[in-house]
């Protein structure tokens, strides 16, 4: 199976044959995944000027694709995303790769849990998190075809199988108890953890815009406004539209996330991580107790 | 107020002292009159009525800071109402402390935040380019502002990536708190930029520079002001 990377590198590759507008805006990391044309720029190691490039690239007239490994994509220049998109007012496909903690073993320095949530300080972003590589490819033509701002945020983590690209959130399982909202590669986790409760599993590969009516109905449609969210990056990062959706009800929130309190200063596996954040099947497994209790299936 | 003649350089006091109040004394000493006039007057390829023009010439306002100058200049060549420089600053005028792309007809780019214009002019070239297109991008930067890392990276890749469609104008009044020994133009040169320093007060001076032959390369114009 292709990594979303790969698919990501193909799609754009393939758009880049029909829609003239399409280039590519790298700094050296996936220099040698694109073909070598005057529309795959290479501006070394060059954040800034990436970023930056991007968006005159975009006052031009053209669709950019600006892509490096999370932190050198988002944090670093982060107020050239600010400014030279948002303040500008241009679109563009921004796409990173490493997700929270894809190479632990490079350490802090390489790991992005924030990104979406510095992404979600500024306005008009659609942001995508894809949980399966078979997801990228829908979801880049359309952001390829629009004129908007568009993070893709890709990772080595996957759920077992792809769902289909819709606009909401897609409904895996209906229960009783109340609703888990699982973000992107947490929903194998998610299912996993809930195989024996009476929950209602939401699935989300796009969190921006937030699916807030599709939140509301899988509430309705429960017993108790208990909703549990699921995220790949840092904890609670949506937390505030949940509870925005559910203003009018007397609702019971919880988020799991990349914890925010500490920086872990360990390298291992990703899934070593997922452990020490409580984000493997079994931390979520007890999150699910705690909320819902041990209410098996009706 | 109705425009009913072209205005000329001779309404500039007048035009900057409805943002001011001041006619005498303070546009004489805007570091970038001279060059902005130059450049709207003689070099660039635009016009108000061609403000979405593609083959228009564009010209980045970097060094947002300060932006009376501008404003005076856009609206002497008839892009702006000169009754509009009467709303500066004002919560519903379209001119602001630093110039937004978005609220006024003409302007490139939304500045302020320094560092940014250098980096976004070599992607409006490379953008440009590659639509066929062969327009002027000129982008106008600050000594003090050079100090942002930023416009390093952007003056190695367009040096680098041989843009002769892209011209920096430098205005260097020595505002900069540690300089640059050696000289602004030898930041360029070195890079590969084609690099000349003028006096930023002399108009025929920066028209010559500015139309200094760069074949393969881009052209760097220091204006010293002191």
């Amino acid at each position: 199976m292709s990594t979303m990377r790969e698919v990501f590198a193909r799609t754009v590759t393939e758009a880049m044959e029909t829609d003239p507008r399409v280039v590519v805006v790298l700094a050296e990391i996936s220099r040698d995944v694109f073909p070598a044309t005057d529309r795959v720029i290479n501006v070394g190691i060059r954040e800034q000027a990436m970023v930056g490039v991007g968006a005159g690239l975009a006052l031009s007239g053209l669709r950019p694709v600006v892509h490096s490994y999370a932190p050198f994509l988002v944090e670093r220049p982060f107020e050239q995303i600010k400014l030279d998109f948002g303040h500008q007012d241009v679109g563009g496909v921004l796409v990173s790769i490493g997700g929270s903690y894809d190479d632990p073993g490079w350490g802090r320095t390489h790991q992005a849990p924030g990104d979406v949530a510095l992404i979600d300080t500024l306005p008009g972003w659609t942001v995508h998190v894809p949980g399966h590589p078979d997801e990228v490819a829908p979801l880049l033509r359309t952001a390829l075809a629009g004129d908007d701002r568009v993070y893709l945020r890709l990772s080595l983590r996957t759920n077992a199988r792809a769902y289909p690209v819709t606009e909401g959130f897609t409904v895996v399982r209906r229960g009783r108890l109340g609703v888990v909202v699982a973000v992107g590669p947490m929903l194998d986790r998610v299912l996993e953890a809930t195989a024996d409760t009476d929950v209602t599993v939401l699935y989300a590969a796009t969190v921006r815009p937030f699916d807030a009516e599709g939140l509301r109905r899988a509430v309705r449609a429960a017993d108790h406004a208990d909703v549990l969210l699921v995220e790949p990056y840092l904890e609670g990062t949506s937390t505030r539209l949940v509870t925005e959706a559910l203003a009018d009800l007397p609702a019971r929130v919880r988020s799991l996330g990349v914890q925010r309190e500490a920086e872990l200063r360990a390298y291992g596996t990703a899934q070593d991580h997922d452990a020490a954040h409580d984000l493997d099947a079994l931390g979520v497994a007890a999150a699910v107790r705690r909320m819902f209790g041990h209410g098996g299936q009706a | 107020m109705t425009v009913t003649r072209e205005m000329g350089f001779a309404d500039i006091p007048e035009l900057y002292g409805r943002m001011t109040g001041d006619e005498k004394h303070e546009w004489a000493a805007a570091s970038t009159l001279p060059v902005l006039w130059v450049l709207y007057d003689r070099v660039l390829d635009v016009a108000p009525d061609r403000v979405d023009d593609p083959s228009r010439d564009r010209f980045l306002l970097s060094k947002g800071h300060g932006p009376m100058a501008y404003y005076a200049v856009l609206a002497a060549k008839g892009f702006l109402d000169p009754s509009l420089l009467d709303t500066w600053t004002k919560w519903d005028s379209p001119l602001g402390l630093h110039p937004d792309r978005v609220l006024v007809p003409g302007v490139e780019i939304g500045s302020g935040s320094l560092g940014h214009g250098l980096p976004i002019a070599v992607g409006t070239v490379l953008g440009l380019g590659l639509q066929g297109g062969d327009q002027r991008v000129v982008v106008l930067i600050g000594d003090g502002e050079l100090d942002e890392g930023s416009n390093h990276e952007a003056i190695a890749l367009a040096g680098r990536l041989g843009l002769d469609r892209l011209t920096v104008v430098v205005v260097d009044n020595g505002s900069g708190t540690h300089g640059w020994p050696g000289g602004v133009a030898a930041r360029f040169a070195v890079e590969g930029w084609e690099a000349t320093t003028v006096d930023g007060r002399d108009q025929d001076a920066l028209h010559e520079a500015l139309l200094t032959p760069h074949v393969g390369t881009p052209l760097a114009v220091v204006a010293e002001v002191r």
